[in-house]
Formats: structure tokens, sequence, C-alpha cells
């Protein structure tokens, strides 16, 4: 028996059905019923309920690509802040590798950099790390900050919303996991593309976003609507899966798509814009076949293929899937 | 006695006026507006976020802690600004009425701060902190098993009676806040201050739960209210 | 998050320098400003303002007290300010700090000089018994300049307030709470902040403006455009020139800021 239906907004405590369904995350069990533990919509798929939250903080996973500030510099690390609850960490080896310089020469308080979450300890203290095309510091442009549930709502359906945006506005446009945006173009579209981004972050979960924000992007720059076209109206999606198991694997399969996504998008026009990195030769290698990924139209075999790879290597720092455990993002996606 | 009318109108199982809303702080991380006759309260949260405080952290759950004060001017004769010993109690036990809703396991060392303000007073201002802190909580996107809900009953001219006004608290015989999770019934703040009998006691509880499940839906509209897309 | 990342004091820098800022005023424009009174009605005088997101309330409480020696046939005025930690996440509970006290000393300042309370009439007894008011700053919501909210918030709680009557019977003070009096005032005051950032001097600084500044400046004036108070903050320094024209503004917006009174 379920008492909801998908895209409900419900409230922490509320039923949500009885035990013939599946709790998921933002969900718990109690006397035989599925209850949410959160404020947001649920997101019902087959037989399982999660509840996708209107806000929340951000967790840092391993694999994950953030934004950070730098926050202090000590004797062989970086202190960054990740807008989150817990700090980061860059360790000098992971930028000079044995070699020995002064850190705060190389990043200083202050900077922002977009890097990526390597691992993270038992205490949810995240390692950081570089390797990878299109991580390092920014240069110029603007932050802008959202809540980290709301990533995957400005980047759209395989990135429909961000991509709009880009073209409209001709700004660079990069997005963190941990709910940190940089923007970067003409002065005037930078602080456009903020205020549409904050647009984006109140109505995420409204229907017909990405007409609105398009007329909304159109008004203010070429001071008319668009030509009415017989815009798609967003579908819902309701996969006719048999199992369980079948559905699980589908959403990791959109997960990684997703995440190949924010990839694509962050480093297409990262190259040109960050400080190249000295130590970057094996990054390069990686990004390199981040690329093929993009190109691929099965992301999912060039993933599995990936982690058997990046078994081989023991390198951890590209690993699309370790996290997909507990990645919620790709449900918010319309 | 259900015939009885209380000295400001109210029957006994009457709540006074209430209003809640949810989100009404631009820099909090979650807050709520709560009035309830005469009381006016505000809540802000932050969290979870990183604390320096260290003993107060737990290797394996986020923590709470509470912060209720009442601002001068929220009482007839001005009271010092700063921390009492009243207000340390019942920032004490708000915390633990809170506690046992909470779903923190996956922010270890982690601090959620609740901030409750009272801007005026007018009796039962402890269940009114509570009911509007959850409503906070909720905001802030903190996981919680239930939305807990106070509310309290009391004694008054030897009749158990709903939410003591501020002059009933002061002339009646006895005042029992409570607060609850309303989906299993749970109490998780029980206090009682008075004289009393064992069964005007569970009369007390027995209408004092009532309330709460009264007050709770209250609270589900605020938050709806603030959420849903028209 | 105390730190101010570097691309973003530049890209503010870069806007005021071209005579932009971020939410897309003019450098000598506010925010939207509301002015509620009478919102605690346990307070002889109260008002909740808001200027964007920032938002304070003020009540204001008499008691009968001795006057100072100095002057004992005048009432007394007492500004104390809480920064709650609810309104800001780098503020401590505890006892009001350093930028606690400055601020109730500026807006006190704007009263206080200005002279428009009419402390004689508050006098209840010579030497014996003086009105003393205790206006109450709430910091509840801080989104950047805090000066010209709360001093606002405390000229609209000042109109708003009302002092019971007191005698002198057989020696003994009676109040009588239900016949009072609207507290004398004679003039209305206003403060306009600026802050400094590359050269340009910006009025009602927003928190990310206030945190890359270099310098701060409150003028409080009187709507006749008399100066009654300044402070200048912050870690550097201005010209004279920043001042003469943040005085020349700030004379001119105060006429704007007392029409919400």
């Amino acid at each position: 028996m379920i008492y909801v239906e998908d895209k409900n907004l419900v409230i922490p405590g509320q039923i949500l059905a009885d035990d013939d369904y599946y709790p998921g995350r933002g969900t718990f069990k109690e006397d035989g019923k599925i209850c949410s533990s959160l404020i947001g919509l649920v997101s019902l798929r087959n037989k399982k309920i999660r509840v996708i939250p209107l806000k929340s903080k951000y967790v840092p996973k391993k694999g994950d690509v953030v934004i950070g500030k730098i926050n202090d510099v000590r004797f062989s690390m970086w202190d960054v802040d990740i807008n989150s609850p817990y700090s980061g960490i860059l360790p000098a080896f992971e930028v000079f590798g044995r070699d020995k310089k002064e850190l705060n020469k190389v990043y200083d308080v202050g900077d922002v950099l977009f890097l990526r979450v390597i691992d993270v300890d038992e205490v949810k203290k995240a390692k950081l790390g570089l390797k990878g095309r299109g991580l390092g510091k920014f240069k110029g442009g603007i932050i802008v900050d959202i809540s980290p549930t709301k990533v995957p709502r400005l980047i759209g359906k395989k990135g429909s919303m961000i991509n709009m945006i880009k073209n409209k506005t001709n700004c660079k446009i990069v997005v963190g996991q941990n709910g940190l945006v940089w923007v970067k173009g003409d002065e005037d579209m930078e602080q456009l593309t903020r205020e549409i981004i904050h647009t984006i972050e109140v109505e995420a979960h409204t229907s017909g976003l990405t007409n609105k924000i398009k007329n909304k992007l159109c008004l203010a720059i070429d001071g008319e609507l668009p030509v009415e076209e017989t815009e798609e109206e967003f579908v819902l999606e309701k996969p006719k899966l048999q199992n369980f198991k079948e559905e699980l694997e589908q959403e990791e399969r959109e997960k990684a798509e997703a995440e190949a996504q924010i990839q694509a998008e962050n480093e297409e026009i990262q190259e040109a814009e960050v400080e190249e990195e000295s130590a970057d030769a094996d990054g390069e290698a990686e990004a390199e076949e981040e690329k093929e990924a993009e190109d691929k139209p099965n992301f999912y075999e060039v993933i599995e293929e990936l982690k058997k790879k990046n078994q081989t290597k023991k390198d951890k720092n590209l690993s699309y899937s370790d996290n997909s455990k507990n990645n919620s993002f790709i449900l918010n996606n319309r | 006695m259900s015939e009885m009318i209380r000295e400001d109108g109210r029957k006994y199982n009457e709540l006074r006026p209430i209003k809640i809303e949810a989100g009404v702080l631009e820099r909090a991380d979650g807050s709520a507006y709560l009035e309830v006759g005469g009381n006016k309260i505000l809540v802000a949260v932050y969290g979870p976020r990183e604390s320096y405080i260290r003993r107060l952290l737990e290797p394996n759950t986020g923590v709470i802690r509470c912060r209720y004060n009442m601002a001068p001017f929220s009482v007839d004769d001005r009271k010092r600004p700063g921390p009492d010993r009243r207000s340390s109690e019942i920032s004490k036990i708000t915390a633990d009425a809170l506690r046992p809703a909470l779903m923190l396991e996956n922010y270890p060392r982690s601090m959620v701060d609740i901030y409750i303000e009272v801007i005026e007073a007018e009796g039962g201002t402890r269940c009114a902190g509570i009911t509007a802190a959850s409503v906070a909580l909720v905001d802030a996107g903190i996981p919680m098993k239930d939305i807990v809900v106070g509310c309290a009953a009391g004694k008054v001219n030897d009749e158990v009676v709903l939410d003591l006004s501020e002059v009933e608290d002061k002339e009646g015989q006895a005042d029992v806040p409570i607060a609850i999770m309303p989906r299993t019934g749970e109490i998780t703040l029980l206090q009682s201050d008075g004289d009393l009998t064992e069964e005007e006691f569970q009369k007390a509880i027995d209408l004092a739960m009532e309330g709460c499940m009264k007050v709770s839906e209250l609270q589900k509209e605020a938050l709806m209210k603030k959420y849903s897309t028209e | 998050m105390d730190i101010v990342p570097e691309i973003t004091r530049e890209s503010i820098t870069n806007l005021i320098f071209n005579d932009k800022r971020e939410d897309g005023r003019a450098l000598d424009e506010y925010r939207d400003i509301s002015i509620e009174t009478d919102v605690i009605s346990k307070a002889e005088g109260s008002a909740r303002v808001k200027i964007g997101g920032t938002q304070v309330i003020v009540g204001v409480k008499p008691q009968l007290g001795s006057p100072f020696p100095d002057t004992p046939d005048l009432g007394v005025l007492m500004t104390n300010c809480e920064m709650l930690p609810m309104a800001d996440p780098t503020f401590e509970p505890g006892p009001p700090g350093d930028d606690s006290i400055e601020l109730a000393r500026v807006v006190d300042r704007g009263i206080r000089e200005s002279e428009l309370v009419e402390l004689d009439k508050l006098c209840v007894e010579e030497g014996k018994h003086v009105w003393m008011l205790f206006i109450d700053l709430h910091v509840i919501d801080n989104c950047g300049n805090l000066f010209d909210t709360a001093e606002l918030a405390v000229m609209a709680a000042l109109k708003s307030t009302k002092i019971p009557t007191a005698t002198i019977v057989d020696d003994e003070v009676v109040i009588d709470k239900e016949n009072t009096f609207d507290l004398p005032i004679n003039n209305e005051v206003a403060m306009c902040t600026f802050v400094k950032i590359g050269d340009k001097m910006v009025l009602d600084p927003t928190l990310s403006e206030e945190r890359v500044a270099s310098a701060r400046l409150n003028v409080g004036v009187t709507k006749e455009g008399r100066i009654c108070a300044m402070q200048k903050g912050g870690a550097h320094p201005l010209t004279k020139d920043d001042i003469f024209s943040a005085v020349n503004t700030a004379i001119s917006k105060t006429k704007e800021l007392v029409e919400y009174l």
C-alpha cells in the first residue's frame, strides 16, 4: 500500500508506504511503515521510494568534483573550505609530487580551486587532489552558491539547462557537486547568470522551469521573448522495469551518465582557464579516457571498463563508480 | 466541568490562536516564526556544521546544541540580557526534547545549533519554542523521524485545562508542559510544576497530547505552505 | 567561511569601479526598506526594520531610576545591542563583543547628540526619580549594514514609545500604566553608512561588500541636514574627499530615509 505519489512534497515522519515497498534514501522503516526523514519530493521508481531533499549540506564523497577555497596554508598541506560541515585538505604531495616547494607561492589563502575528492576518511574529512584535466585554480569570474541538492537541476537533463545558460550568456560555467558554481564571462552576463542560477535554485521543484529560464534569459539579453517553439514539455519518465535489480542497474547507469555529464561540462570550459599542473602527466591520460567516455553513446559500458582499468592501476582518483552507492542527484534531474 | 469558560473566554480544551511560518530568515540554514496567544518566538537553525568545541562532538553522529533566550523587552519588567538559570534549564530540556527525533548518523562530528529567541512572552514559551524549533529544523533540511511538537495542560480553579496563558500560569495550581513525537505518541519532554492528583495528572497528559496533535497539524501546514508549488 | 575568496574580491572591486553592484543598485542607492512599529505589546515602544535581508528588532522599556548627579533633572537613555547568534553563522553566543558595543554606541550617539528625546520631560522628581529608557537592539538577520538598519529601528521604536504617567504621592512614586503620554521627540535622525571599495564610497553595503571593503564610514544626520554622529571604521584610511562626498550624499539620503518613519 502506498500513500503518496511521485513528486509529492513530504515532510519528516510522514508515512509514505507499507513495507511492500523498498525504503530508499531520505526514508526509514519503522513498525512496517516506510516514512520520510526529510522535507523533500517523493521519487518513486517501481517499488522503491526515496525522498529527494529540498535542502541539504554537502557531505564529501570520493570521486566528486568540488569547488574549494584555500583557508590556510600549513607545513605540508592546504586547508580547503569545501562548503560542507567537513573541511578538506590538499596535501602538498598531490600538487608537487616529491618536489619541495613553498606552498603559498603556488596557492595562497583565498584562492579558489576546482578539485577532486580523492578520499574521505572515517570522520568525513576529505582528501583532495588536482590530478585530472580541468582541475586547478580559477582566475577571475564569480562564485555563486546554491544548495548542493539543486546541482542536478542546474545541470538539467543531459546538461540542457546549463548549456542553454552558457550559450545565451556566453559565460563559462563550472559546477561543483558541493553547490558552488564558478561563472566567468562579460561582467553584466556574470551577474545575470548569478540571478538565473538563484532563480533555478528557488524554483527547482516547479515544472516548466527550463522554458521559464529560457524566457528570462531572452528577455534580459535580447529584450524580447524567444520565438514560440513547440517546446517538448517535460515528460515524466516511467521506466517499465520488472524487478528491483534491474531498477538499481538503471539507476547506476543514469548516475554514471550524469556524472560524466558534469565532468564533460566542466572540462570543456576548464582547459583554457586553469593553471596547468606540472605534476599532471597521468592526470592528462585519465582525462583522455574521460573524453572517450563522453563520446561513446553508452556511458555505462565505458565506465565499467574504466572501473576495471582503475582497479588494476591502483589509482583511486578517477572512479565514477565508487560513490554510486549514495548519490542521489540524478533523480532530481527532470 | 466542560461548561467552564476561562478568563480569556476559552473552553477547557481550547488552544490560544496560533500562527506558524517557516523559512523567515535569510542567513540561517533553517528558521521559523511562531505566535501563540501573546507569545512571539523566532527560531534559527545552523548546521550540520563544523564546530571547534571538540569536547561536544561525537564520533558516530551529529550533535545538537540549543540556546533559549528571552529578549529584554519580551516581558513586563525588562529582563537583563544574557542567560540565567531558567533559560539554561529550558535550553537543556529543549535539546533533550528534540534529540530523539533527529537522525544525524550521516553527519558524524558535526553540530546543529538551534537558537530560540523569545521576542515576546505570554506563558508557555518553552512549548512554543520546541514547536517552532522543530519547524526550523525541517526547514534546514535536517533528517528527522518526526516533527516534535509541544503543548501544556494545567490546573486552574481545580479544573484541568489546555494551554495555560500567562495569567492562568501565575494563578493556576499546576502546569504540565509536554512534547511528543506525534506519529508514535512518544513523550520527549515532561515537566510538572504544582499540585495534581494522579487522576488529574493523567487527564492533563491526555489533554496536552490532544493539544499537541492539533498544533502538529499547523506545523505541517506551515511547511507545506512554504514549499508547495501553488 | 570568513576568508573572502580572492576572485570575489576582484569581481566586486571591478563592478564598483564601473559604478555597478552585484544586486544592480547604484552606488548611492538603498535596498528595499520596511518599517513596522508596535510589534511587541509588552514593550512600551517597538519596531522591526528591514533593509534588504538585514533585520533588526528594537524594544524600548522605560524604568524609574535615579538620575546622574550632574543632570538631576534629565531622564536617561541606555542603548544595548545583542548581535544574536541566529543572525549570522559567525556570531557567537555570549555577552556583547566589540562589534556589538560599537554598533550600540554609534546608534546611541545619533539619538543622543541630536537631542531629539526631550529628556527634561522624563524627570519625575528632580534628583530622585527619572525615567530611564532602555533601548534594546536585537539583530536577528545580518545581510550587511547593521548600522543604518539599527538607527532606523531605534528611531521608529522611540517614535512609537508611550511613557506611563508617574506622580509623587506622599513621597512615593505612583505609576499609572493606563494613562500614558507619547515620548516627547522633537526631531528625526537617520544614519548613512558607506564603505570604501577601490576608490569609491558605496552606500548601504551588502555583506559581501562589507567584507571586501577597506574602510567604513557612518554618518548620522538629522532631518534638517545637520551632522550629529560619525564613526570611521575598518583597517584602512579614508581621504578628506571620501569623507566630504559621503557626508554630502548622507545629507540628501537622510531626507529619503526619514520619509519611512
